[in-house]
């Protein structure tokens, strides 16, 4: 690890990034094009194991089972990218605020967030799921809600620590406004630590959204998500135990990708100290 | 002794806040559950009769604090898909009662396995000089940490279920007809719950120890001539173990959360299969219920662990 101190990258770095790209680049081609329809069924095709025609092998009804694991990887993605966006944004929100000003407010909503980070986030969503229903923009907000308390900490620690540093201060002196100092001054200096949890919240958003479609409570039919693909697949385990594997492994290769990245990036982190 | 007073006090009124929370989140739910229980076709006469049966014609304040006080006496309402038949509808207590032993058995089991392989594994990672098996190690805990349990119930249920034929998938054997049949069968989704954990409460324990390591007593006692398998056993461990514990705590809280996905997984009648089926079919009074009683044991599980770790470093009973 000191070795490798002075490099700006390091083998997380690298290793996740490239895990990442796939990911980005099959979300991004299954908008375009998949190499078959993820919905044409054919009953000549149904259970063929793996091959170059299809890598990933067909379903039950004849489907091709890779392109329909892309276009779950670009459902899983976005919906991904929207809970973290909507967590960051709200974390960043009352962070800064809790952090910069404390007091009264501040105890309050630290006491909540520590009551709420201490729950396993999936049955928080379950919660949220439950009063609103089921379906994709209800997954975006009920994990959205139960990942802010995270953000929350971690923007809240930074803002206390920065709140009271010379440039601040003299900022302070200058008459700069609040939100200017909140949002320009402070804000781009804690973005070091921010983005190591974008990237765990990504890794978590991942792991519940696909947790609750396998449920049967999240992104609804017709859609394919790698959770609802697992549940499908489990009850052709022994026929054809390549359909769960697919989506499987994909969730495992995205969770990993997002973990790499985040170690990556507080160790570069550190390395820069 | 103003400890315990102020613990207590706090976590009554932590249960207190969370049981207005449960059962404010369900009161701003779109729909009317009568209608969705007698149909749309049903007289104003009947519709009237049942708001009054289930309690909906008082004000919130007063049906918040008959479901309260209704929990407290340990009758938890009435279920609004289940009924015992025509005219009689189901208690959810006696909807609950017969899943409770499963989750409970499934969630003991699998912290039983998650604390008797994580702590050597984390002792034996800490100590080694073997880069190799340092590696090997890190590369194990962090695959392990990004299998959503889900699959791994999948996987577990492929290789011991369908490949080695040591259970078979779905025949679940009631605790009631023959216990020990039911806890083997629950070993293989204790399996997919506890692997995660396992890695995650071996890399914390771990780290915990290797800063312990650097401490100022371990260079006396080194100073001193002592061995460094004593120095670890003796001195470090004791530390080490402190954070342990509340992330066990965390891990409880972890535990639950994951039987809910898993009994789904290995078709369990537990507590986590009727929360999901009860969602699905807005089974609210079930759905209440259920959160505020898995809210509860989080906080009870957190609260036993704070007790138990001021017990344990006297240093925290000092401030």
């Amino acid at each position: 690890m000191m070795k490798k101190g002075s490099k700006k990258l390091n083998n997380y770095l690298i290793i996740g990034a490239v895990m990442a790209g796939v990911i980005l680049i099959l979300s991004i081609l299954s908008l375009f094009w998949t190499p078959y329809s993820p919905t044409a069924m054919s009953a000549a095709l149904k259970f063929k194991p793996p091959s170059f025609a299809h890598p990933f092998g067909t379903d039950n009804f004849g489907r091709d089972i890779f392109s329909r694991v892309m276009k779950a990887i670009g459902t899983s993605f976005l919906i991904s990218v929207f809970v973290v966006l909507m967590s960051s944004v709200l974390g960043i929100l009352i962070g800064a605020v809790t952090g910069y000003f404390g007091g009264l407010v501040d105890t309050v909503v630290m006491r909540i967030v520590d009551a709420v980070n201490g729950f396993p986030s999936i049955l928080l969503a379950l919660v949220v799921i439950s009063v609103l229903g089921k379906g994709r923009a209800n997954v975006v907000v009920a994990l959205g809600i139960a990942f802010t308390p995270s953000f929350v900490r971690i923007v809240r620690g930074e803002f206390i620590r920065l709140r009271d540093a010379d440039y601040i201060v003299r900022a302070r002196l200058m008459g700069a406004s609040k939100p200017r100092i909140l949002f320009l001054h402070i804000l781009p200096n804690i973005f070091s630590v921010f983005w190591v949890s974008v990237m765990i919240g990504f890794n978590n958003a991942i792991l519940a959204e696909s947790g609750l479609s396998y449920l049967g409570i999240g992104v609804q039919a017709p859609d394919a998500t790698l959770g609802s693909m697992l549940s499908d697949a489990q009850g052709y385990l022994g026929t054809a135990p390549w359909y769960a594997l697919a989506p499987g492994i994909t969730i495992v290769w995205m969770v990993l990708a997002a973990a790499m990245l985040s170690e990556g990036i507080s160790r570069r982190k550190k390395s820069q100290m | 002794m103003t400890y315990f007073i102020k613990k207590i006090a706090t976590l009554i009124i932590t249960l207190f806040l969370v049981s207005v929370l449960s059962f404010l989140a369900f009161q701003i739910i779109p729909g009317d559950v009568v209608n969705s229980i007698l149909g749309t076709e049903a007289t104003p006469e009947r519709e009237q009769q049942l708001r009054e049966e289930l309690g909906l014609d008082k004000p919130p304040v007063q049906r918040y604090i008959n479901w309260a006080s209704g929990i407290l006496h340990g009758d938890l309402g009435v279920s609004y898909r289940y009924s015992k038949n025509m005219n009689e509808m189901m208690p959810v207590t006696e909807l609950i009662g017969d899943k409770l032993p499963v989750t409970l058995w499934l969630g003991l089991i699998s912290i039983i396995f998650t604390v008797l392989f994580a702590i050597p594994l984390g002792v034996l990672w800490a100590g080694t000089k073997n880069r190799f098996l340092d590696g090997a190690l890190n590369v194990l805990t962090q695959g392990s940490m990004a299998i959503p349990s889900f699959f791994l119930g999948i996987l577990v249920t492929y290789l011991f279920g369908i490949i080695f034929k040591m259970f078979i998938p779905g025949a679940y054997v009631s605790y009631k007809k023959d216990f020990w049949a039911f806890v083997l069968y629950l070993i293989f989704p204790a399996i997919a719950i506890a692997i995660p954990k396992i890695g995650m409460t071996a890399r914390f324990l771990r780290n915990s120890t290797l800063t312990e390591l650097r401490a100022d007593y371990v260079r006396t006692a080194k100073s001193k001539g002592a061995s460094d398998k004593s120095i670890l056993f003796k001195h470090v461990l004791r530390n080490a173990m402190l954070p342990v514990v509340t992330f066990v705590g965390m891990i409880i809280a972890e535990v639950i959360a994951g039987s809910i996905v898993v009994e789904q997984v290995f078709s369990l009648p537990g507590v986590g299969r009727l929360l999901i089926s009860s969602i699905s079919t807005r089974d609210f009074p079930v759905v209440q219920v259920l959160i505020l009683y898995i809210t509860m044991v989080v906080i009870l599980v957190y609260f036993v662990v704070d007790v138990i770790y001021r017990e344990l470093d006297p240093r925290i009973r000092v401030e």
